[in-house]
């Protein structure tokens, strides 16, 4: 089977999947004109050392291993896919979609992780009416950075004392999934509560989250975990790929 | 593994058809509007209309279905490259 072909069937398995849920998609992504400017800035300010940081790891890694673009091609597409596909989640009735950050930040590093999920959330803010262009700095520090560097600190402590790989991952997916959405009620806390008490709105939100999060923190869980075995079992060597150091 | 996509993507697609068919008084919002939206309402400052607005007409609908496609061809393609066919990688005519 060609490249080409079996891009087209992999093309046209995402594309159905997200057609089932047509029209604004938009979950954890806040949109344009909910932050103050002050707050916006701020959250611009909190991402840009991180994104930075992650676009230095990238180019030194690609340097020393060329598979490694290949992979992070391919965390990319995921991360892109998976954060603008609203799953339908019976025990809320309501819609919300996974981040894929935790999974990403467990292949690929939590640094570059941040690059890539910039690249899928500028490209949602832009085109797909998801998310926004002045909120990219609050949505990215919640995705992106508490996302990939929770999933991966969790991943790293759960090998640290002898938990089995598997569950390791399953417990990144989890934890950088209610860890976003947990930063999330953290950024619309701290800019809306009127009365300068974030806790007055923070439980509230994050409450009001939980009944749709909960289980599909659960789901991208299992996601991590089914993909990172995946790899595992068919090519260990990419778990191996180089790092600089001091990255995680 | 094309079986195991297409048993997914189907598997996906039935549990869709039958959550929503199933519960006709839940409203599938997402947590954008039940959650992200009434409480910036309540709190004076409600979403504005995006810079570039997609959400109108079918346009939307033709930019997700281009997004996962693109997505998906991404996708795809570096996989090919990370996990060539056993026969090609053996051949040498995998790309890694």
């Amino acid at each position: 089977m060609t490249a080409v072909r079996r891009g087209a069937i992999a093309s046209i398995s995402c594309a159905a999947a997200l057609l089932c849920f047509p029209g604004r998609a938009h979950a954890m992504h806040i949109a344009d004109g909910i932050l103050p400017p002050a707050w916006a800035g701020f959250w611009f300010l909190v991402a840009a050392p991180f994104l930075v940081l992650g676009m230095r790891e990238l180019r030194i890694r690609s340097d020393r291993e060329p598979r490694f673009k290949a992979l992070v091609g391919l965390v990319g597409a995921a991360v892109f896919v998976l954060s603008c596909m609203p799953i339908p989640v019976p025990t809320a009735g309501s819609c919300s979609h996974p981040c894929g950050t935790g999974l990403a930040a467990i292949l690929i590093g939590p640094g570059i992780t941040v690059v890539v999920a910039s690249t899928a959330l500028l490209l949602q803010a832009l085109f797909l009416a998801h998310g926004g262009l002045t909120t990219l700095g609050a949505n990215l520090v919640s995705m992106g950075v508490v996302g990939a560097y929770l999933g991966s600190g969790v991943f790293l402590a759960a090998r640290k004392v002898r938990i089995p790989w598997l569950l390791a991952a399953f417990l990144a997916g989890l934890v950088s999934d209610w860890g976003t959405y947990a930063t999330t009620s953290f950024e619309l806390s701290a800019a809306l509560a009127r009365d300068g008490s974030m806790g007055s709105l923070f439980l509230p939100i994050l409450a009001a989250f939980a009944p749709t999060q909960v289980p599909l923190g659960i789901f991208e869980g299992f996601l991590a975990a089914g993909a990172y075995r995946l790899i595992r079992m068919r090519r260990p060597e990419l778990m191996d790929l180089p790092r600089e150091e001091g990255a995680a | 593994m094309r079986t195991a996509i297409a048993v997914a993507v189907l598997a996906v697609l039935a549990v869709a058809i039958f959550l929503v068919a199933g519960d006709r008084n839940a409203r599938w919002e997402g947590v954008d509007k039940t959650v992200v939206e009434k409480y910036a309402t309540a709190a004076g400052r409600p979403p504005g209309k995006p810079w570039i607005d997609t959400d109108r007409g079918d346009i939307l609908l033709f930019l997700f279905l281009l997004a996962g496609a693109a997505g998906g061809f991404a996708g795809g393609y570096f996989f090919r490259e990370l996990f060539p066919r056993k026969g090609r990688e053996k051949n040498g005519s995998g790309n890694d």
